[in-house]
């Protein structure tokens, strides 16, 4: 992996969690003597303190990890997992799909579980896959009328309409 | 318009009956669910978002037995009139500050309240005066079920009620009961209180949610984990604890009553008499003294004034509430002479001679 800053080996892999917001850097030993010493980050992160060279040890191995998972995004919505940790919101319920083993030990440590055990939907669990391919449709939509290409715009409004037609008559 | 007429009624959760009224002033049960086939609020663009609210509208109110729900588009509201539904509890302080569509349903009574594209795209919420926790979740599973017949929610089989924040997955429910605590206050044994229940997983927060100071000594108890409990396992775990907590509170009266009886009639009378003199009063300092004086009533120290009334009093001496009530927009010092001018007029109705006519 190459520095953020420049394009040296990237051997510092740093956790900044004194801000809001957790923050992830991959720097070269230089960059990273720069930064711990003066706070000084391209991405406006806050000062560092005592707390984050200590982070920085345990985290070392794993940082490669969570560079490639902050990448992931999910195909229907778009987020990056990157995006849902800097918000804490996700982005569409596919995510949990998508997410789903990056999110269990987040969910164990909030609920100290993983399994639901309580109500549900009266109509029982339906299938709500072509429910998610509309919100994946509606975002293409959304891109392809940015680009002025009507046609296949055209297209995937009759995909939409197809699905929404089904979805109403099942009712 | 219906604010106006709402203002000069009262909503379920100040009514001052059902169990327990005396310290517990209201149970409230929500849930949050979302549509299966939009991107969570955040995600959603501004045509979603428009999407969302208009179908879950047309959906509910063209079947007749959700008719008793009546929309309010809080994207047209004024700042005032928003504020004014959030003293009311019917809509959450995030809801009337974001952008965009967004709306909320609510019933005559004030007891179910539905708002649209808040955090989550619904979040569905009963109220109920006094603590019964379990007549809310009859309700509320209810209205849920209805909902449910004609919105497909998103449910994961493992994950259950699928939610824009991790942190209410599962049931998708927050159980909260608003307890009054002015001894614990006094007395200084609340942080002792609260510091037991965050042990076990349970959170205390002010009067208006997240991040709100206790004002009146009012606290909210609620439930933190939503998944791998049932929702009986979640209201148990807040309903247990409440008797708990009520049985502190009146221990502390006691205490009070018993060992500081001459303090105690001096907080509740001074708190009275400033209520009913004052020529200019602040929101805080309502809150403050209404609470000795609510306090005052439960013991026996006032008897001219009703829990009912002084339960009134706290929502409608707040800013939306008094300005609406005085058809003028007021700022700050205005308020503070207008709240002094409100609460004149009512103790004073009541105080007096010929309050025995009511």
């Amino acid at each position: 992996m190459k520095c953020q800053k420049c394009q040296k080996q990237a051997t510092f892999h740093i956790t900044d969690l004194t801000g809001d917001d957790l923050l992830a850097l991959h720097l070269c030993p230089d960059c990273a003597k720069g930064y711990l010493e003066t706070g000084d980050s391209s991405e406006d992160a806050p000062v560092i303190s005592d707390v984050m060279s200590k982070q920085l040890k345990p985290l070392e191995q794993t940082a490669d990890d969570l560079r490639e998972l902050d990448a992931k995004e999910c195909p229907i919505c778009g987020i990056s997992f990157y995006e849902f940790r800097q918000g804490g919101r996700l982005g569409c319920p596919h995510d949990y799909v998508f997410f789903g083993e990056d999110l269990e030990p987040l969910l164990i440590n909030v609920h100290g579980d993983n399994q639901h055990v309580g109500k549900q939907p009266k109509r029982g669990i339906t299938d709500t896959e072509s429910q998610t391919e509309l919100i994946r449709l509606r975002r293409q939509m959304k891109e392809v009328v940015e680009q002025e290409d009507y046609e296949k715009a055209s297209q995937i409004r009759d995909q939409i309409r197809q699905i929404e037609g089904e979805g109403s008559a099942s009712e | 318009m219906i604010l106006d007429e709402m203002a000069s009624r009262c909503g379920e959760w100040l009514k001052g009956c059902g169990p327990e009224s005396d310290i517990v002033m209201s149970s409230r049960i929500r849930l949050a669910r979302n549509l299966a086939d939009y991107p969570f609020i955040r995600r959603c663009t501004d045509i979603d978002r428009a999407n969302i609210e208009s179908t879950v509208r047309e959906r509910l109110t063209n079947k007749a037995e959700l008719k008793d729900l009546t929309f309010i588009d809080v994207a047209d509201l004024q700042t005032l009139d928003r504020q004014f539904l959030v003293e009311r509890q019917l809509i959450s302080r995030e809801h009337a500050n974001s952008d965009g569509a967004r709306a909320v349903a609510i019933d005559q009574q004030e007891r179910l309240s539905l708002m649209v594209n808040e955090e989550d795209h619904l979040r569905i919420q009963v109220m109920k005066s006094g603590l019964d926790l379990v007549g809310a979740w009859d309700q509320i599973n209810d209205l849920d079920d209805r909902i449910e017949s004609q919105l497909t929610y998103a449910f994961h089989p493992k994950l259950g009620y699928l939610t824009a924040c991790p942190t209410n997955v599962g049931t998708g429910m927050r159980v909260s009961v608003l307890v009054h605590l002015p001894a614990l206050v006094i007395t200084q044994q609340i942080e002792k209180v609260f510091r037991s229940l965050q042990k076990i997983n349970l959170v205390v927060r002010g009067l208006y949610g997240e991040g709100t100071q206790a004002m009146g000594d009012f606290y909210q108890v609620s439930n933190q984990i939503t998944l791998g409990k049932s929702e009986s396992d979640l209201i148990d775990q807040v309903g247990d604890v409440i008797p708990v907590v009520i049985d502190y509170e009146r221990k502390a009266r006691d205490f009070l009553i018993n060992e500081k009886q001459n303090d105690l009639f001096e907080q509740v009378s001074r708190a009275y008499g400033t209520l009913q003199n004052a020529q200019q009063i602040s929101s805080e300092e309502t809150m403050f003294l209404l609470s000795r004086v609510r306090m005052g009533i439960n013991l026996g120290l006032i008897g001219d004034l009703e829990i009912p009334e002084v339960n009134q009093l706290f929502i409608r001496t707040q800013p939306a509430h008094l300005q609406k009530l005085s058809h003028s927009e007021l700022d700050t010092d205005e308020r503070n002479v207008e709240r002094a001018n409100y609460l004149h007029s009512q103790l004073k109705l009541d105080g007096g001679t010929e309050a025995s006519n009511n």
